[in-house]
């Protein structure tokens, strides 16, 4: 465990009663990374999120956030950390102004900061606008906004793009980006999983207070052992000879295409083969496996069972 | 500070907002207005009490039903409907200690408190005073005893609100408990006592126990104090007998006024600092 780390969970533990929603968790977070926390609802995702804020007590195990414990130190480290709960809730009377020159106050931050912050989000304009009328995607950006006051060091965004439009969903994972490049550490949790396999290092998978996979998507395929499929294009007529080319490797045939699968090792002898039945084959498209395949051999189940955020 | 201060600054803001404020300041002016020139009409003239002194005795039974209620009604929300609505968890996530959250709340609420009715108790002597010439120094010096009890008085059960906010998982058995208490303190308390001095014809406590059981409830520690307080005051208010034999001292009802806003209110921070969200 490096000192330079934003979080450090170590055997973290933590129960209601005699449920327990956390499950000897251990994971790191470097400065400057972002981690996607993949669970279904109940996965102990958020709560994972409040023992970092010092908001719950664990049960057991360790929990060092910007080399702190937040239990401890709660003030020290809630300054330098940035929170999106889950669908955010704001006073609704006040304007998007009013909300975020008092989180600012409270936090210790000027003026100004406010104002750059709702320009940076595309606020500037409902600015005075009362929170009650804001539309949901509108209160997200509100809800990201105050999480960037005081340029935290850590991020903890718990399902921040849901209910946002696919433009909006871009400009958040470019701001995303941008703190990424300021040595920012970002945790955000997520039911949607296409849209971070591009925007994330690495990834940890929760399953009923267990975390169950951890690791770049990469490690996480090889470790999944998933196959990786492929869809060819036959030129009329010839399926068959190319599907008998492949035998037991082929898994689906759809007329004019043969899709072979093969462990993931293979791939390239299954690619050379392809590239030697010369001209029979007119496309080849390769299909790795996605994101939603490994969650589902890492838990058991498919993501997209759960229940909507 | 800062913190507590941008806190209650919200509160206040609200409160002037959603009209809360402007709405109880009409309804204090105009009951106080109605009691002082209705309410002061059968005395006649010939009795030697100022009409601001009169009022006072009036607008000190008005304080007792309704300031509690107004108190109650900011209170009782405070924390479990912030809870409830997920306001809590973002400012909670914030560098703010829970102390501050309920010391904040509490000086803003009573800030509206004291706007409301400081303005409308205000108008009300203002206009008794302009209609009634002939009222003394001491009678403002009542009628100032009076607003600040009041607001004390407000502060009471802001303190007990916050406790009751506190302790209950939802706002409906806030809202509940908010009524108990005040129907306990305004009403069924003195019924009570009423009732067991009756059943008992006087002899069943000493004086001195009376002047305890009274220090027990915050309601009746603001009316004998501003009922017995003051000579012009206490003339008119039927208390001029027990005057000599006043039970409890000014000082002491004061003291145990303010023991009734510290105690609920550090019980209410106890209670906050333990919950999890």
């Amino acid at each position: 465990m490096k000192e330079a780390d934003a979080v450090i969970l170590d055997g973290l533990t933590k129960r209601y009663g005699d449920r327990t929603v956390v499950h000897g968790v251990t994971l790191a977070l470097a400065a400057g990374e972002r981690l996607a926390l993949l669970g279904h609802n109940g996965a102990g995702k958020t709560t994972l999120m409040k023992m970092m804020l010092g908001l719950v007590r664990p049960d057991g195990g360790e929990v060092r956030v910007l080399g702190r414990d937040p239990a401890e130190a709660a003030a020290d480290v809630r300054r330098s950390v940035g929170f999106l709960p889950e669908s955010v809730a704001f006073y609704e009377a006040m304007t998007g102004w009013e909300t975020l020159r008092f989180y600012a106050r409270v936090k210790r931050r000027p003026a100004e900061e406010c104002r750059a912050l709702l320009a940076r989000v595309g606020l500037a304009d409902a600015a005075g606008r009362r929170v009650g009328t804001y539309s949901k995607g509108m209160r997200q950006r509100l809800g990201l906004a105050q999480a960037l006051l005081g340029a935290p060091r850590l991020l903890l965004l718990d399902e921040p793009t849901t209910g946002l439009d696919p433009e909006l969903r871009q400009s958040f994972y470019g701001i995303i980006a941008e703190l990424k490049a300021q040595g920012t550490a970002v945790l955000l949790s997520s039911h949607l999983l296409t849209e971070l396999e591009e925007r994330t290092d690495h990834i940890a998978i929760m399953n009923q207070g267990h975390l169950v996979g951890l690791g770049t998507l990469g490690d996480l395929r090889e470790q999944a052992g998933l196959p990786v499929r492929f869809r060819l294009r036959v030129v009329n007529g010839d399926a068959a000879t190319v599907a008998d080319h492949f035998g037991a490797l082929v898994f689906e045939r759809v007329p004019g295409e043969v899709g072979p699968a093969c462990p993931a090792r293979d791939k390239m002898d299954v690619l050379r083969a392809i590239a030697g039945l010369g001209d029979r084959v007119a496309d080849v498209e390769v299909v790795p496996p996605s994101l939603d395949d490994v969650y589902a051999s890492f838990t058991g189940r498919p993501l997209s069972e759960g229940a909507p955020a | 500070m800062t913190t507590v201060l941008a806190i209650a600054w919200k509160e206040v803001r609200d409160g002037l907002r959603n009209r809360w404020v402007l709405a109880t300041t009409l309804l204090m002016a105009a009951l106080a207005l109605g009691l002082a020139f209705l309410g002061a009409a059968p005395t006649g003239s010939n009795v030697a009490a100022s009409r601001l002194a009169v009022t006072v005795v009036s607008l000190a039974s008005l304080t007792i039903f309704l300031v509690p209620l107004i108190a109650l009604l900011l209170a009782y929300d405070a924390l479990v409907g912030e809870i409830e609505r997920g306001t809590m968890l973002l400012l909670l996530a914030y560098p703010v200690a829970r102390w501050e959250i309920v010391a904040g709340k509490f000086l803003g609420h009573a800030a509206l408190i004291a706007i409301a009715t400081g303005v409308g108790y205000g108008v009300a002597a203002a206009a008794v005073a302009y209609a009634a010439p002939g009222t003394g120094a001491e009678d403002w010096q009542a009628m100032g005893a009076l607003i600040a009890s009041s607001i004390l008085l407000g502060a009471v059960f802001l303190s007990i609100g916050y406790l009751l906010s506190g302790l209950v998982r939802e706002r409906a058995t806030a809202a509940g408990l908010a009524i108990a208490v005040w129907l306990v303190f305004v009403l069924l308390y003195d019924l009570g006592l009423l009732g067991y001095l009756a059943a008992t014809e006087g002899k069943g406590v000493s004086a001195e126990t009376f002047g305890w059981l009274l220090l027990l409830n915050p309601a009746d520690a603001f009316r004998l104090f501003n009922l017995t307080g003051l000579e012009g005051v206490r003339q008119f208010s039927g208390m001029a007998g027990a005057s000599g034999q006043a039970p409890v001292s000014p000082f002491a009802l004061m003291a145990a006024l303010l023991a009734w806003v510290l105690v609920p209110l550090l019980l209410a921070q106890a209670v906050f600092h333990r919950r999890q969200l």
